[in-house]
């Protein structure tokens, strides 16, 4: 038995093809562009050449993620909760608390010892916490997104960003660049300030461990970093697979789930 | 095979009488009457004594149903932004406030009539910070209203004593006084302690019908409880009201007996906290026709209108169990001192939303035994960025249930302002919800 699980999120499409025993046949990950229906069948293919598959091959496909309802071709879908807190589970089975920081959104998943979501929050109508937050500073502070990481590394101090919303926030950076304060510090303060909201979104619920990081954002080490230190404990991310993967895995898991 | 539904016979009765209390209202000045605006949480039988022919017309409901008509409700609440209102104050105060600003009074049906029909005094509590200052400035925005706020914030219910009582009758002595002065109207003390005994009447026969959504299946779901909780933040010392409620009570009861649910397929039971958002009831929509998931009450809707015995004498335990009437409690009602020292008493005492105000505990207490006595399997919260006095320690609450083993959801929103409601959000949240508590939608 093969299966496919697809997560469309505002700005990335995956894909992961996935056996009977759950193993993990190929995967694939592309921009989501502004079709979402194209881009979602493009990567399917793709990842269905890369396993050496046809189409007619795959029993199930399951569609998770905001942009679910356009994948036409998906035989049923899951949200975006049970798909993180099912991927999660797979990824890191001791994981008890997952973060999820996508492009546009955040959320926290608590999980029981056998991977069952207990409780969730989500994050409300704001991107500061969210990672095209992170693309903007990215752009303003004209480094690459992995300098930008490093970046907050290197910084001697940290300053706090005191606005909450993210059109003062740009502004608050803009002001900061303009003092000549080191990127680096700039970079930290960023990082520090995103960790904190998502942070706020966590405590709604009890933060157990271990604490999993995914989405596009656990791949910063800037923000690794904030967040242990915000959270004062250590923070995991996905070691065999990307960590803004996950939710395809989750979705690839329920299509086994359902078949069998 | 699925329980038998059916629509309430006395829905009509109820639908009259809201139409008809917003009409009488308007039409009041024209036949010489006496007209008044304040909290739905205003002593509501004070005014009463001023004669037979006086008409309240109560804020809370007036925003809600404002906010109900989306249309009508973002121009309200655009004319009081431009006049500098902020957005996070009370939606429903907005939803008032710029519907004077506007000149347009807004019908039960949603018919639009202008101008707004000034009240001649403003008679109101203060327990909330908002209810105060809400008509205060009613008044300015009306050209000078006069207006009476009664300070009611003695302490809950089970810590009440001879004192506090005395110091809100007083204030109610004095609020006859005034209103004498400004209507020129002789007070009618008969008049009075009738409105106070129908006052306990309606709020008790409302608890009597609350807890018969114990039973499985629910007789009712809570979009209808929205139409007939709001009766006793209308008018509750009417005898027109005892009257509904006696009906309501009698055809809920016969609908326990006879099986008859409110879904034809009860899945799954849950409760709600907060008011709704008016705007989006949807929601509950969404939840019976895709889940079969029903909303069995509220701390809201069984909170707001009904009288309840309320915090234990220790402080310890929350008894969710209709208060005495005066004639259960053998109190005689003879003249206007023991009139007003009972509804003083029974409102600071029994009314549930004057409890929970004073502490995470209390509305701990009172949601934990809510979920329980009602068998509900969750509960939905909704954190309502509309009201901050009912959202008052609504994290803290969740927090304490999820960790006393009660499953809870929380979805964001206003209850009076439609801008701020994420319907796809909000979905997404009950899909994951019941996703996670393994409750598969119906076919
Ligand atoms: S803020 Fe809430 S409690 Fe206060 S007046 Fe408004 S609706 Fe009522």
């Amino acid at each position: 038995m093969v299966v496919a699980g697809i997560d469309v999120g505002s700005k990335m499409a995956k894909v992961v093809i996935m056996d009977g025993d759950r193993n993990i046949l190929s995967y694939v990950m592309a921009r989501t562009g502004t079709d979402h229906g194209k881009t979602s069948e493009e990567v399917l293919n793709e990842a269905l050449e890369k396993a050496g598959l046809k189409r007619e091959d795959l029993e199930k496909i399951v569609a998770t993620g905001f942009g679910k309802i356009s994948v036409p071709f998906a035989d049923d879908e899951v949200t975006q909760v049970i798909a993180a807190g099912k991927g999660a589970y797979f990824v890191r089975p001791s994981a008890r608390t997952v973060i999820e920081v996508g492009a546009e959104e955040s959320r926290a998943i608590s999980l029981d010892e056998n991977g069952n979501v207990k409780d969730f929050a989500l994050a409300d109508k704001c991107a500061a916490g969210a990672g095209s937050f992170v693309d903007a500073m990215i752009r303003y502070l004209e480094v690459t997104p992995e300098e930008f990481g490093q970046l907050a590394l290197k910084a001697t101090r940290a300053i706090p960003m005191n606005a909450q919303c993210v059109v003062f926030a740009e502004s608050e950076v803009v002001s900061l660049l303009h003092s000549n304060v080191p990127k680096a510090e700039i970079s930290r303060a960023i990082h520090d300030a995103i960790a904190d909201r998502v942070i706020a979104i966590a405590r709604r619920l009890d933060i157990r461990d271990d604490v999993l990081l995914i989405g596009g954002l656990a791949n910063d080490i800037g923000f690794i970093e904030s967040m242990k230190r915000e959270l004062g404990k250590d923070v995991y991310v996905p070691e065999d697979y990307p960590p803004e993967l996950v939710p395809a895995i989750g979705a690839a898991l329920s299509a086994v789930q359902g078949v069998r | 095979m699925g329980v038998k539904v059916r629509p309430f016979e006395c829905w009509d009765d109820f639908k009259k009488y809201r139409m008809e209390y917003y009409r009488n209202y308007l039409e009041a000045k024209e036949n010489g009457s006496i007209r008044w605006a304040g909290s739905a949480w205003a002593f509501d039988p004070v005014p009463a004594g001023l004669g037979e022919d006086v008409y309240p017309l109560t804020g809370e409901p007036y925003g809600a149903t404002a906010a109900f008509f989306r249309d009508f409700s973002m121009r309200a609440l655009e004319t009081i932004e431009r006049k500098g209102a902020a957005r996070d104050l009370c939606g429903y105060m907005r939803n008032y406030w710029g519907s004077v600003a506007m000149d347009k009074y807004l019908l039960a049906d949603g018919a639009e009539i202008e101008p707004f029909p000034k009240p001649d005094f403003n008679f109101t509590i203060h327990i909330c910070c908002t209810h105060a200052k809400w008509y205060h400035y009613a008044a300015e925005l009306e050209g000078g209203v006069p207006t009476y706020a009664v300070d009611i914030s003695v302490g809950p219910g089970y810590l009440l004593n001879d004192k506090k009582i005395e110091y809100v009758v007083r204030q109610l002595e004095d609020a006859i006084q005034w209103m004498e002065k400004v209507t020129g109207r002789e007070y009618d003390d008969e008049l009075l302690i009738r409105a106070v005994e129908n006052e306990a009447r309606s709020m008790t026969l409302w608890s009597k019908i609350c807890k018969l959504n114990q039973n499985t299946p629910a007789p009712m779901e809570e979009k209808s409880m929205f139409s007939f909780y709001v009766m006793t933040l209308l008018r509750r010392s009417d005898e027109k009201i005892v009257k509904l409620y006696e009906k309501l009570y009698k055809e809920v009861e016969s609908r326990v007996k006879r099986g008859i649910g409110a879904l034809t397929q009860e899945q799954f039971r849950f409760v709600t906290d907060n008011p709704p958002p008016w705007p989006f009831l949807k929601v509950y929509r969404y939840l019976e026709e895709n889940y079969g998931a029903v909303s069995v009450g509220s701390i809201y809707t069984f909170g707001l209108g009904a009288a309840w015995l309320g915090m234990d004498e220790k402080g310890e335990n929350w008894i969710w169990e209709p208060a005495p009437t005066p004639e259960e409690a053998g109190y005689e009602i003879h003249d206007r001192r023991s009139a007003l020292w009972w509804t003083a008493m029974f409102n600071l005492k029994y009314r549930a939303s004057w409890q929970h105000e004073y502490s995470h505990w209390i509305r701990k207490q009172e949601t934990y035994q809510m979920v329980k006595d009602w068998k509900a399997d969750a509960i939905i919260m909704h954190l309502n960025r509309g009201c901050e006095l009912w959202n008052m320690s609504t994290l803290e609450v969740r927090d304490y249930l999820v960790r006393n083993g009660v499953s809870v959801a929380t979805y964001e929103g206003n209850m009076a302002d439609p801008r701020e409601f994420d319907e796809a959000r909000t979905f997404n949240v009950i899909d994951s919800f019941m996703q996670s508590l393994g409750i598969e939608k119906l076919t």
